[in-house]
C-alpha cells in the first residue's frame, strides 16, 4: 500500500518531468497557456470538450469544462449542484460568487435572472482573462468582476452594510485549500452580508477528516443545512440559510417552475430535493475550525 | 566551576540560543501568513509583504547587533536581546487583532495593509532576534583564526534552526496547537536562551591564582 503510493508518486514526478522539458504527456490539445502569479492555467480541447486546468499533467484536475458545442450545459456534478441554492432561494436579486474558474455559474445566473446583480470574487487575474477569452465569460452592467481575495471583500461589503441574497463559495481549487475561508469567523462574515432569506450554496470536499471539521464549523454558524452529494462526484454541496431551512414539500414546490428554466444547463432539478438531506453523517466530536486552529491542508490529507 | 569550563559551558549555550533563535524565527514568519490571512488573504503579496518586513528587520538587526558587538561585549547584553525579542513579540498576541483592524479600515489596498500590518507586528522583535547572530559570534570568537570557523557553525546552526523551525510549524504545530499557543511556546523558548545565559554568566568562578603562584 505505501508502496504502490510511493511508486504513483513517483511515476507523478516522472510525468511531471516530461512535461517541464517539453513532452506533450497529454493527449488533449493545448489551447493556450495563461502566466499567473499563483499558477499557469491551461485551456486544453479534446473531443469537443475544452477545460481550464491549474495543472496541465493531472487530467483529473480539471477546474471548469464546456461542452464547446453546448456551452451552456454543465459538464460538472459540483456545478449543477450550486443551482440547489434556488431551491432555497428561488429568485435572487443580489448574487455574489466567489470564485470564477470558467465562469459558467454567473452566466446562467445572468441568463436567468437578467435583473440581479451579479459580483463575482476571483483572487487570480489570469484566470479572469482566460474565463473571457476561452469560456464565453461576459461581464455588463449586472455581471462584474473583482480581482480580491474572497475573505478581503466579504469582510469590507459587511463593514459596508452591504447585502447579498445568493452566495456562492467556490473558491478550492482541489489542490491547495484557503485555509481562512473555512474558519467559523469567515463564515460568521459571510452570516453578516447574508440576508434573511438569503443562501449560502457552497461546493466543498466529501472526503477525508476535513469533511467531518467542515462540517461541524457550518453547523455552529447556520445550524442545521442541506447536505447534498451526487454520486460520481468527489465534491458535496452545502446549503444553508440564516432562518429554517424549507421543508422537502417546499423543495419540489419550488423545483418544478425551475425545471423548464434549467433544462439548457443540463440541470435537472427535479432530482435535487431527494439528495438534500440535513441529517448528520459526520463525526460530530470534531472541532470547529477557526482563525486560530485551520490546518485545512493537513486535514485533507 | 573553573574558568574554561564556565567557558566552554557559555559557549555551548550560546550556539544553543543561536539555534532556538532561528527556529524561532520562521515559527513566527510562517504563523504570520496565518495571521494577516482574516484581513489581508492569502494572495501572494500578503506573503511578499511578510517576507520582505521579515529580511529587513533581520538585516538591520544584523547590522545594529554588530555593531553593538564591538563595544565592551558581554552575555547580559546578548542575553538582554532575547528578553527584548520576547516581550515584544507579546503585541502579536494581545493586540494583533486590534492593529489589523486598524490598518484594514484606513488601507483600502491589501498590499499595503498587509506591509504596513507586518511592520507594526513583526519588526521590532524580528530586529532583535537579527542582533543575535553577530553579537554570538563575536561572543564565540577568541582568536582572528577560528572567526570563520565561529561564523560558520553560527550560520549552521541558525539556518538549521530555521529549517526545523519551517518544517515543525507547517507540518505539525499548527495541526496540533492554536496560533497563540504556538506564540507563547516561541516566547518562552526566547526567555530560556536568555535565562540560560544570564544565570551562566553569573556562575562564580574558582580563583585559580594560588595555583599560578604555586607552580612559579
Amino acid at each position: 500500500m505505501r508502496i504502490e503510493e510511493m511508486v504513483r508518486g513517483w511515476r507523478q514526478a516522472a510525468v511531471m518531468l516530461l512535461a517541464m522539458v517539453g513532452v506533450n504527456v497529454n493527449a488533449a490539445e493545448v489551447l493556450h497557456e495563461e502566466r499567473s502569479v499563483y499558477r499557469n492555467i491551461f485551456v486544453t480541447e479534446e473531443s469537443g470538450r475544452r477545460c481550464l486546468l491549474f495543472n496541465a499533467v493531472r487530467g483529473e484536475r480539471n477546474q471548469t469544462c464546456m461542452n464547446t458545442a453546448n456551452p451552456r450545459e454543465f459538464v460538472f456534478h459540483y456545478a449543477k449542484m450550486s443551482m440547489a441554492g434556488l431551491l432555497v432561494n428561488p429568485n435572487p436579486q443580489n448574487i455574489l460568487i466567489a470564485g470564477l474558474g470558467g465562469g459558467t455559474l454567473p452566466t446562467a445566473l445572468h441568463e436567468m435572472f437578467p435583473n440581479a446583480n451579479i459580483e463575482v470574487l476571483e483572487i487570480d487575474q489570469a484566470v479572469v482573462n482566460v474565463a473571457r477569452d476561452f469560456f464565453h465569460y461576459v461581464e455588463n452592467d449586472k455581471v462584474s468582476t473583482h480581482v480580491v481575495d474572497a475573505r478581503v471583500f466579504i469582510k469590507r461589503a459587511g463593514l459596508a452594510g452591504r447585502k447579498f441574497d445568493f452566495i456562492v463559495l467556490d473558491a478550492f481549487t482541489g489542490e491547495y485549500i484557503p485555509e481562512h475561508m473555512l474558519t467559523q469567523e469567515f463564515l460568521e462574515e459571510v452570516k453578516q452580508i447574508l440576508t434573511p432569506e438569503g443562501v449560502v450554496v457552497a461546493n466543498t470536499f466529501s472526503t477525508s477528516a476535513l469533511y467531518d471539521h467542515e462540517s461541524e464549523t457550518y453547523r455552529a454558524v447556520f445550524g442545521d443545512f442541506f447536505n447534498m452529494k451526487m454520486s460520481g462526484s468527489g465534491n458535496r454541496v452545502i446549503i444553508a440559510q440564516q432562518q429554517p431551512l424549507p421543508n422537502a414539500a417546499v423543495l419540489r414546490a419550488n423545483a418544478q417552475p425551475l425545471y423548464e428554466p434549467l433544462q439548457p444547463y443540463a440541470v435537472d432539478i427535479l432530482e435535487f430535493p431527494a439528495r438534500m438531506s440535513t441529517r448528520p453523517d459526520w463525526d460530530q466530536s470534531r472541532r470547529v475550525l477557526t482563525d486560530q486552529f485551520s490546518p485545512a491542508n493537513l486535514l485533507g490529507q | 566551576m573553573t574558568e574554561t569550563a564556565k567557558k566552554s559551558l557559555l559557549q555551548n549555550i550560546i550556539v544553543c540560543a543561536g539555534f532556538i533563535n532561528g527556529f524561532v524565527i520562521m515559527t513566527i514568519e510562517l504563523l504570520g501568513g496565518r495571521v494577516l490571512s482574516p484581513y489581508f488573504g492569502t494572495s501572494v503579496y500578503v506573503w511578499g509583504s511578510i517576507i520582505t518586513i521579515f529580511m529587513l528587520s533581520l538585516s538591520l538587526g544584523y547590522l545594529w547587533g554588530g555593531r553593538l558587538s564591538s563595544r565592551n561585549p558581554n552575555p547580559n547584553t546578548f542575553a538582554l536581546f532575547f528578553l527584548l525579542a520576547a516581550i515584544l513579540s507579546l503585541p502579536i498576541i494581545f493586540v494583533g487583532e486590534w492593529t489589523m483592524t486598524q490598518v484594514f479600515l484606513s488601507i483600502e489596498d491589501p498590499r499595503y495593509g498587509s506591509l504596513v500590518a507586518a511592520t507594526l507586528l513583526y519588526f521590532l522583535p524580528i530586529f532583535f532576534m537579527g542582533m543575535v547572530s553577530p553579537y554570538s559570534i563575536r561572543l564565540l570568537v577568541s582568536s582572528e583564526e577560528n572567526s570563520g570557523r565561529m561564523a560558520g557553525l553560527l550560520y549552521f546552526v541558525s539556518t538549521l534552526g530555521s529549517a526545523l523551525g519551517t518544517l515543525m510549524t507547517s507540518f505539525y504545530f499548527v495541526l496540533w496547537f492554536e496560533i497563540d499557543q504556538i506564540m507563547w511556546g516561541a516566547i518562552a523558548a526566547l526567555l530560556l536562551c536568555g535565562a540560560a545565559v544570564a544565570l551562566i554568566h553569573r556562575i562564580p568562578v574558582k580563583d585559580t591564582s594560588g595555583v599560578h603562584r604555586y607552580e612559579n
